[in-house]
């Protein structure tokens, strides 16, 4: 089928794959980053540091300058009020932030599902490959292979099931 | 469960909380076991100068394990005789005390075929190092080192004795067939080969034995 040129926006829209990931801990530094897809835009290293703290900043000042405020401003899951989700016109973003502070953020094009499903799942390999290993320190960037593994095989997992249900 | 006249030993009663379903008896979460045997590495790895005293000092660490399993378990099966023979003792490991402590029995035992005093019990999915990525400078050391020291306690408690050590081997392709112990993580790259090597009289005792 050729792609009507002039439109590229109704491509983009129905594209559903994850981007990137990256994980920013509680003083704002930034431990984690990597692509999770093929159409990832490559970022450089000092980039992503930019972004992560950036990020970071963003997400404090939005639960200041909120206008609604959570009971004890904190969501259902006991983290503090902030960002959660960004939504563009090419790209969606979401953030998972646990109750140490720790986010996890992940950009997507815009109609991938699953993004928070996809998060969760992060965060609990986070806590087995990242939090049980004895040669981890916290909040220095991850670096763990068991973690990266891991994240491959989660990404395998997700884009399997996208294919069944297409 | 209808109380007896006599209070029951310690040594009866199941190591884990009761009460909770039959379930959970004497098992306790991998994750608690997971951050307590983390912990533990990082207390040692923080007062050691090289890689091979820190396994020295897990080893160490599952020793006393090792004496106690081996008592505790054949108390409870109510052994009157204990193990004389090499094969034997061997077996009581690899099923009985492997059983006792890891739910399972382990994967393969071998002899060795260049050397006549060695044994290797093999394990693909040894716990103390499910959740372990060891740093590429730290090269050759095996977590499970932990489970050398209690192979190593059970045998010099039952008079073999025998320097274990923990080797990580790479898993060849198709190896394993077990689906993995833990669905949320990729399966395992190495598994734990415990290399036990016995001394000299342990060997000359059991060929005697034999005739």
């Amino acid at each position: 089928t050729a792609t009507p040129i002039g439109h590229p926006t109704i491509q983009a829209t129905q594209r559903m794959a994850p981007l990137h990931l990256f994980i920013v801990n509680k003083s704002g530094g930034l431990i984690h980053h990597r692509p999770l897809g093929p159409r990832a835009p490559r970022i450089g290293t000092n980039e992503w540091l930019r972004i992560g703290s950036t990020f970071h900043s963003l997400h404090a000042i939005a639960a200041e300058a909120s206008p609604v405020r959570l009971p004890g401003n904190k969501n259902p899951y006991g983290a503090d009020d902030g960002i959660e989700k960004i939504e563009a016109g090419g790209i969606v973003l979401c953030c998972l932030q646990t109750r140490t502070g720790v986010k996890f953020v992940i950009t997507a094009e815009p109609s991938t599902p699953d993004l928070d499903l996809m998060l969760r799942e992060i965060y609990v390999l986070y806590s087995d490959c990242a939090l049980k290993d004895p040669f981890y320190e916290l909040e220095m960037p991850i670096r763990t292979d068991l973690f990266t593994s891991a994240v491959d095989a989660l990404l395998e997992r997700f884009d399997s099931r996208g294919t069944k249900v297409r | 469960m209808s109380r007896s006249q006599t209070p029951s030993s310690i040594l009866d009663r199941p190591i884990g909380r009761s009460g909770r379903g039959s379930g959970s008896e004497g098992m306790v979460s991998l994750s608690a076991f997971a951050y307590l045997y983390s912990e533990l590495v990082q207390y040692h790895q923080s007062r050691v100068a090289s890689i091979s005293e820190l396994e020295r000092r897990l080893e160490s660490a599952g020793y006393g394990v090792g004496l106690r399993v081996l008592e505790l378990l054949a108390y409870r099966a109510r052994e009157t005789k204990r193990e004389t023979r090499l094969m034997n003792i061997l077996h009581f490991i690899s099923s009985n005390v492997w059983k006792s402590l890891f739910g399972k029995a382990a994967d393969s035992l071998e002899r060795s075929i260049d050397h006549a005093d060695e044994f290797m019990i093999v394990d693909y999915e040894p716990i103390t190092s499910t959740f372990v990525s060891v740093p590429a400078d730290l090269g050759q050391l095996s977590a499970d080192a932990y489970i050398s020291g209690i192979i190593a306690g059970v045998l010099e408690g039952a008079g073999f004795t025998a320097r274990v050590t923990a080797h990580s081997v790479a898993v060849e392709e198709g190896e394993y067939t077990k689906p993995p112990a833990m669905p949320n993580l990729p399966p395992r790259k190495d598994k734990a080969v415990f290399l036990v090597k016995f001394s000299r009289e342990v060997l000359a005792r059991d060929a005697a034995l034999e005739r």
